[in-house]
């Protein structure tokens, strides 16, 4: 009888162990919410103004001054990051340069176990003038399911909550498509 | 049951065995899950010349650690296995800092102890590398064993030696085989060589 407790409790233990790697293994899905992870602020100023975002310590997406944000995952080690970094700039160049989406739209870069002075290597390399937040230690990589690199979500923003529009692999194809389809989806104008 | 039970931890566990892994290498890459950190006993020390060495090299050239002798400083970055994990997001991490290696007039020279095929392939997936790529094929891991790092299994640690123009070692690091040494370690010691 005792065995067959104890067997009970491991298995449910067990079962319970595997649906929590379960949840951490799949990426945000589009309709669902972006995980509330604590993130390291930008130090610089301007990313700080960029973001709406003011003081040191840690902030939220959804805390994020935009009704848009697009976070890439992405690693200074990944030849894809690399390779799709002009893309992404280009990207960020076409949404500031819009009146009509500058200040709505925002980018972060996430380093998936890069360092900061890693991500700065990076952000110098490739002039990326958009904030790029390091996850040294896996922290953000485990909630969203360690996808590889890079890796886009969107998510919208309203009134504290976040809705992810898009969540895919791989790099973001002709750019203007990319920002048509996110205008459309999330209703912008 | 216990089967069963085991079976289902093990999965867990390697579900969260977490790496940044880039897109370029599809689904290719073999996860040996997480390695003893380090299997190996050093034959060399800070101070100590560098053994020679001459490797062939994927460029099509033949590589001899002498040739920088009075003309660069040299850091070996021994990795243990193409198409693994945590190598595979080693060495695109250098390809983008070439700068700061020549800006302290060093060269690297990657190695592992795979074939010359299996390193092209691999690291084709890279993009260019600026750098030299050796293979410690045959005899196998012959340099790896002279620097002390062939691990029992016959794949090398993963590695970092700084060696001078006078070909003296400078700095190593044998990292714990499962995590990549962080960049900023590498180049603090860059700036302390003589340009």
């Amino acid at each position: 009888m005792k065995r067959k407790i104890a067997v009970s409790i491991l298995s449910m233990a067990v079962l319970l162990m595997a649906a929590v790697c379960y949840a951490e293994v799949n990426p945000p899905q589009v309709g669902g919410t972006f995980p509330e992870i604590e993130l390291a602020k930008p130090t610089a100023p301007a990313e700080l103004q960029y973001l709406g975002l003011s003081g040191s310590g840690f902030f939220k997406v959804n805390q994020i001054k935009s009704d848009v944000v697009i976070v890439e995952i992405f690693s200074m080690y990944c030849p894809y990051c690399q390779g799709e970094a002009p893309n992404v700039n280009s990207l960020y160049s076409l949404i500031e340069g819009n009146p009509r989406l500058k200040g709505k739209i925002k980018i972060i870069g996430i380093g998936i176990n890069n360092s900061l002075y890693e991500t700065n290597i990076f952000k110098n390399k490739y002039k990326v003038q958009f904030p790029l937040i390091p996850d040294g230690d896996f922290k953000l990589h485990k909630t969203i399911g360690q996808v590889r690199t890079p890796y886009f979500i969107v998510v919208k923003l309203k009134g504290g909550k976040t809705e992810v529009i898009y969540s895919k692999l791989g790099a973001l194809g002709d750019n203007k498509t990319f920002l048509d389809q996110i205008v459309k989806s999330t209703g912008l104008k | 049951m216990k089967k069963i039970l085991l079976s289902s931890l093990l999965i867990c566990l390697f579900a969260v065995n977490a790496y940044a892994l880039s897109e370029a290498y599809k689904n290719n890459i073999y996860n040996p899950g997480a390695l003893k950190p380090r299997d190996s006993v050093l034959k060399v020390k800070v101070g100590d010349a560098a053994p020679d060495f001459t490797l062939k090299a994927v460029s099509g050239k033949t590589i001899s650690l002498k040739d920088y002798q009075g003309k660069k400083n040299v850091v070996i970055s021994f990795v243990p296995a193409a198409w693994t994990p945590v190598c595979s997001d080693q060495w695109p991490g250098y390809n983008i800092v070439q700068d700061l290696f020549e800006s302290h007039d060093a060269v690297m020279l990657g190695i592992t102890v795979d074939s010359i095929p299996t390193l092209f392939s691999w690291t084709n997936q890279m993009g260019k590398l600026w750098f030299e790529v050796l293979s410690d094929f045959w005899p196998h891991g012959a340099v790896a064993e002279k620097f002390g790092v062939l691990r029992s299994d016959g794949v090398s640690e993963r590695a970092l030696f700084v060696i001078d123009k006078k070909g003296i070692i400078c700095y190593i690091d044998v990292h714990d085989i499962n995590q990549r040494p962080p960049l900023e370690a590498l180049v603090r010691e860059l700036e302390k060589m003589q340009p």
